[in-house]
């Protein structure tokens, strides 16, 4: 009985083994854990021993139902894992395939710019303020401390609206927000305004007669010169990276007194290219220094002109074109570029500023 | 303003170890920037020396070229026992005898341009025979530099010093306020001041108090100072010296007669222009007076002009003779035979100068400075100078009688604390030197003490040549750019607590990201269009977008408006993509569109004080409309060709998604309806909007453009567009937003198709079912659309799927059925739907 018992048992493992699929192993089930297998045709013959032996037999036939079905499963996991692992080297794909749910979109370099300069300054208490880009004249020029003769005021420098009469032109700067802000708002006031603005100029690869402006206007108490150079370097240091300073030399603006034009440190090479050929830098054209705008204490007749007392207030304002920026700062090589529209442009930055 | 290093140094005390180098920086920290230097004996290191030509062979090659073998004395550079050396030359412009220059063994030009005797054409090559460009001097390389030969230059000697070009000429950016730097005497001040150097104004001559010179007669305030001098007996023909030649030619004038150089001379050393009259050719008194009405004038350039009444005049009894401080008139020219002269140093309004020179477009040396404002205590001692040099070099005698109409009106007075200049500036600055910077540049400081602060008060009167320094503040400028500002150190302020980016601000940022993210390339294009454009697009008359702002000086004619609409720029940046072989684009642009209103002039209140709330009110409110508007236009592919599949065509569905991605971004959810508006096709173009206390409030359009625009434009076929107002978009997008309990009951699903008529919107149909079905109606969605004979000719089917849950039960199928029901009843009130039988 026993013998019997062992061959049926090791005729189930080797069947087991034999299949290599779960079909295979299906089938093998079928015969020989199934209901007419042998080891149930053997379960139900129980039943006819005598008693004595019943319990022998039960025993026997138990544990070699167990074997049966400890080898089946552990056959079925065998199969399982073998099957797995072919299913997965079929469905391989090549996953270097381009894929695209839309074509590749993109901020224009100046937009981007715009919101990365924003977060320094928002990021500092200030905040951000518009205007007009068809601005009052009296705005952009008079209450700016621009005297009526002012060159810059000549149709030769500025878009006017028709008829220059009324007194309405294109915004030359930013700095009108500058004033709106003055007059709406109040002091103490820490602005930065961006936005677009316009000059009769020509149109070329340095020139462009629409370009960007950030300016910043901080009035309070006891602002000077020392407060607009920190906030300068700090701005190229958030911009440019640490360490990154900015220079101060004097120079003429009707909006500010005492006016200064402001120089970026070199951020590639740090001045290291000045006076050395063999280190030639593209990016400042190995001055060390980068031209990147106007600054200066604000005109105390700016002040007087939107009614705040300079004996207790004063401040200090800057600004910088952010074309030229990007110019400098992506080595962008044509101005025009930025305004015709060629989509290859803006897509080599995209994801915004870097 | 050039300024030739040497006559800059002998005026400002200037000595060794100061050059050139080591000035120019600090002239520019003091505000004084120089742009250039042009220095082009700095670019060559050894020597260049004057050579003779001994004789010359020329000697034609196999190449075509004939070379010139020639041999060369240099005086002592000559090899040890000969009298020349030999050097092969390729220029032709020069004969045996000739004096020219050469660049000996060992010297390297401009460019690294090494300089060694080498075998070349048959012959040792020993030096260089330099043309201009070579020694980067000047751009000429038609032939070598032949120097002049009287008197005879030293064989030998060093010949960039000859040439002038050991003396380094700045090119300084004199800004407006600092027209007294527009003189030699007021950089050479600037100079000594910043340098320790010892300045000795040539130009301190007071003025006398006497005047019994040639009559003058001042008849407008304009010209509150003529001084007027007479010289007799000048030779005409006395040539100019060569000193004076040099200067000219360093500073870029160019020699005429030594009449007019000493005018030229004495303007660039003092600032002050000075005009010379035929003293015979004058007719009774001078008097400066304003044009009457139709009066003319022939200038000196022969032009016959009307005049303003606004030009400021020199005249005498036959009328005009100059125009004050622009040109002067041809009929007191100086001729080739003038010996009797009167010399004119005056001091004009500098408005009124600038004003008349752009009239007349007669922008000149003179000109310039007198808009910039000269020194009004200078004009005696100019044209003093100006005589005392046609006396010397012109064999004159200066008449004793002098001429002085008028007064130097007085500088006026300030005061500020001794201590405002270290508060502006953020330096430390004691008030002694406060005052020692400010004496040094002139100005007349009285210091008395402060009664409440326990701060000096400094009492100041400027010199007459700083007519910039007025305010309180141009006297922090002036101590603070002579010390520099590189002292400055650096602080942050600290703002007060801000409110950060508005929503408005916060909004358009997530518009523009939003819609670059769904893949389309921003632009920022110029905003100016043409009527031409407006017709293109197929705009009526009464269109808004034709209420177009005109501007007074377009940049260009052919563009002379701002425009009332995106999509000119953006179907021309189309036009420019496709010319340059990239046929598929998706891009937008947000930015101002300006629409011409009637509110008539700006007002231009004063500045001495803050506006009244009612002119800033009008100041604020006078501009034409300008609202922000985003547009977006598609065209040829949405994507290309790919491995898994064909191209899919930029269509009309891309640009209204292009809005509802924008709307969505700022959470509105857009309603669309269709509409006939050019420049889209009738029958595709949707209007975007939003209904608003049951008015329909309209945003914009979208859609495929009309063919005749497609083809008048030059576009890809059915390329698309979408306009809307972007502010008005903001304007009603919510400012915050709910959030129901999520239900966990099982949804049930329920498929209906409707059958309407084919001109029925679809968007009419599933807005009935939503209404109908009522708050069980979790979601609906189209999912087809059937058009063919089992529904009949004119009809379309709609088929939807309808998601509805309950949020504290399991529906029933009952339920459902019968929100269903009521559904498609709401459907076939408003759209007139017949459900399709399953």
């Amino acid at each position: 009985m026993s013998e019997s018992i062992d061959a049926i048992v090791a005729d189930a493992e080797r069947a087991f083994a034999a299949a290599s699929t779960t079909e295979e192993l299906r089938v093998a089930k079928a015969q020989h854990a199934g209901e007419n297998s042998p080891i149930a045709l053997a379960n139900r013959g129980i039943g006819k021993m005598a008693p004595e032996e019943r319990k022998v037999a039960g025993a026997q036939i138990g544990a070699a139902r167990a074997a049966i079905n400890a080898a089946l499963a552990a056959r079925q996991s065998e199969v399982e894992t073998v099957e797995l692992q072919a299913r997965l080297r079929d469905e391989a794909l090549d996953m270097t395939l381009p894929v695209a749910l839309h074509p590749q979109g993109a901020l224009h370099p100046i937009t981007a710019l715009f919101h990365e300069m924003g977060d320094v300054f928002v990021a500092m208490g200030w905040e951000i303020e518009e205007g007009p880009e068809a601005e009052a004249e009296w705005l952009n020029f008079d209450s700016l401390n621009f005297t009526p003769d002012h060159p810059a005021r000549f149709l030769s420098d500025t878009l006017f609206l028709d008829p220059p009469e009324d007194h309405k032109l294109m915004r030359t700067q930013t700095s009108p927000v500058q004033m709106r802000s003055l007059l709406t708002r109040g002091v103490p006031l820490y602005i930065v305004s961006p936005g677009k603005v316009y000059r009769a100029d020509e149109y070329d690869a340095t020139h462009l007669p629409v370009f960007h402006q950030l300016e910043g206007l901080a009035i309070d108490k006891g602002l000077g010169m020392a407060d607009l150079k920190g906030t300068l370097d700090h701005l190229a240091q958030a911009m440019f990276g640490v360490g990154v300073k900015t220079r101060l030399r004097p120079h003429y603006f009707p909006f500010t007194e005492p006016s200064a034009e402001m120089d970026l440190e070199c951020f590639v090479c740090h001045g290291e290219s000045v006076g050395n050929p063999d280190k030639h830098c593209r990016t400042c054209k190995s001055e060390g220094w980068i031209e990147w705008g106007g600054c200066g204490v604000v005109n105390p007749r700016v002040l007087q002109a939107a009614g705040i007392d300079t004996d207790i207030y004063s401040g200090f304002a800057f600004g910088m074109g952010v074309d030229r920026t990007v110019m400098f700062r992506n080595n962008a090589s044509d101005l025009r570029d930025f305004a015709e529209g060629d989509i290859r442009f803006a897509r080599q930055l995209v994801g915004g500023a870097r | 303003m050039r300024v030739p290093y040497t006559w800059l140094a002998e005026l400002a005390g200037l000595t060794e170890p100061s050059t050139p180098q080591s000035l120019a920086p600090i002239l520019t920290d003091a505000g004084l920037q120089v742009e250039k230097i042009e220095d082009p004996a700095s670019a060559i290191s050894g020597p260049v020396v004057v050579g003779r030509v001994l004789d010359f062979v020329d000697e034609p090659q196999k190449n075509g070229k004939v070379i010139r073998w020639c041999h060369v004395d240099v005086g002592a550079y000559n090899p040890e026992g000969e009298n020349a050396r030999g050097i092969i030359c390729g220029a032709h412009n020069f004969a045996v005898g000739d004096y020219v220059c050469v660049a000996l063994s060992g010297t390297v030009l401009p460019g690294g341009f090494a300089i060694a005797a080498r075998k070349t054409y048959g012959h040792i090559s020993d030096g260089m025979i330099c043309a201009e460009d070579e020694l980067g001097i000047g751009e000429d390389h038609s032939g070598i530099i032949v120097l002049p030969s009287d008197p005879a230059p030293e064989i030998g000697s060093d010949a960039l010093a000859l040439l002038g070009a050991r003396d380094a000429v700045y090119e300084i950016d004199v800004t407006p306020d600092e027209g007294y730097c527009l003189s030699m005497r007021g950089v050479a001040r600037e100079a000594a001041q910043l340098t320790g150097g010892v300045f000795a104004d040539p130009y301190a001559t007071p003025v006398p108090a006497d005047s019994a010179g040639y009559p003058v007669i001042l008849e407008s305030e304009d010209c509150p100072v003529f001084i007027a001098l007479r010289v007799h007996g000048v030779n005409p023909d006395a040539p100019s010296p060569e000193w004076m030649k040099k200067r000219l030619a360093q500073v870029g004038m160019r020699s005429i007669s030594c009449l007019v150089d000493i005018t030229n001379y004495v303007m660039w050393e003092s600032g002050q222009p000075l005009h010379a009259y035929d003293a015979t050719t004058l007719q009774g008194p001078i008097r400066v007076r304003k044009a009457h009405p139709g009066e003319r004038l022939t200038t000196l350039d022969h032009q016959d002009r009307a005049l303003s009444e606004q030009d400021l005049l020199i005249t005498d009894d036959s009328g005009p003779i100059g125009l004050a401080g622009v040109m002067g008139g041809l009929n007191t020219e100086l001729a080739p035979t003038t010996t009797e002269i009167l010399i004119e140093a005056a001091w004009f309004n500098p408005a009124t100068i600038g004003r008349t020179y752009r009239r007349h477009r007669l922008p000149s040396e003179a000109s310039k400075r007198y808009e910039r404002g000269v020194d009004m205590g200078v004009p005696y001692a100019a044209a003093l100078r100006c005589a005392e040099l046609l006396r010397d070099l012109a064999g004159g005698t200066i008449d004793e009688a002098v001429t002085v109409a008028g007064a130097v009106a007085q500088m006026p007075t300030q005061s500020i604390p001794a201590d405002l200049p270290a508060r502006i500036m953020g330096i430390d600055i004691p008030a002694d030197k406060v005052v020692e910077i400010l004496t040094a540049s002139g100005v007349k400081v009285t210091s008395k003490p402060y009664s409440t602060h326990n701060v000096q008060v400094l009492d100041l009167i400027p010199p007459t040549w700083r007519r910039d320094l007025v305010d309180p503040y141009d006297y922090v400028e002036e101590v603070g750019r002579k010390l520099g500002f590189s002292s400055i150190v650096g602080r942050v302020p600290v703002a007060p607590i801000g409110h950060g980016y508005t929503w408005e601000q916060k909004s358009r940022r997530l518009v523009v990201n939003a819609v670059a993210g769904a893949g389309f390339v921003e632009l920022i294009t110029l905003p100016f269009i043409a009527d031409a454009d407006l017709d293109k697009l197929g705009l009526a008359s009464d269109d808004p977008r034709r209420a177009v702002v005109t501007l007074a000086n377009p940049l260009s004619d052919a563009q002379p408006y701002l425009r009332t609409t995106l999509l000119p720029g953006l179907l021309a940046a189309v036009n420019r993509n496709t010319s340059r072989s990239i046929d598929s684009v998706a891009l937008f642009e947000c930015g101002s569109v300006f629409r011409a209103n009637d509110l008539g002039p700006e007002i231009m209140p004063a500045v001495s004080h803050r506006p009244t709330d009612e002119e800033i009110e009008k100041v604020f409110t006078t501009l034409p409309d300008q609202p922000r508007h985003l547009a977006a236009v598609v065209a040829g592919d949405w994507l290309p060709v790919r491995w898994d599949g064909n191209a899919m065509p930029a269509t009309w569905e891309h640009v209204v998604a292009c809005a509802e991605v924008a709307a969505a971004a700022v959470g509105v959810t857009l309603t669309r309806r269709s509409a006939h508006v050019m420049p889209w096709h009738p029958g595709r173009c949707a209007e975007l909007g939003l209904v608003v206390d049951e008015k329909w409030v309209s945003l914009g359009f979208a859609g495929e453009l009309h063919p005749t625009v497609i083809e008048t434009w030059g576009l890809p076929k059915r390329a698309c567009a979408v306009e809307c107002d972007l502010d008005a978009l903001l304007g009603l997008a919510p400012h915050s937003g709910q959030i129901r309990p999520l239900s966990t009951h099982p949804a049930t699903k329920q498929d209906i198709a409707l059958i309407v008529d084919a001109d029925v919107a679809s968007a009419d149909v599933q807005a009935a079912l939503v209404e109908g079905a009522g708050d069980l109606l979790e979601s609906i969605s189209l999912f087809d659309i059937y058009v063919g004979t089992q529904v009949g000719v004119g009809k379309k089917s709609l088929a939807y799927n309808l998601v509805f849950r309950a949020p504290d039960r399991t529906l029933t199928e009952d339920e459902a059925s019968a929100a269903r029901d009521s559904a498609v009843a709401q459907a076939t009130a408003t759209s007139g739907a017949v459900l399709r039988a399953a």
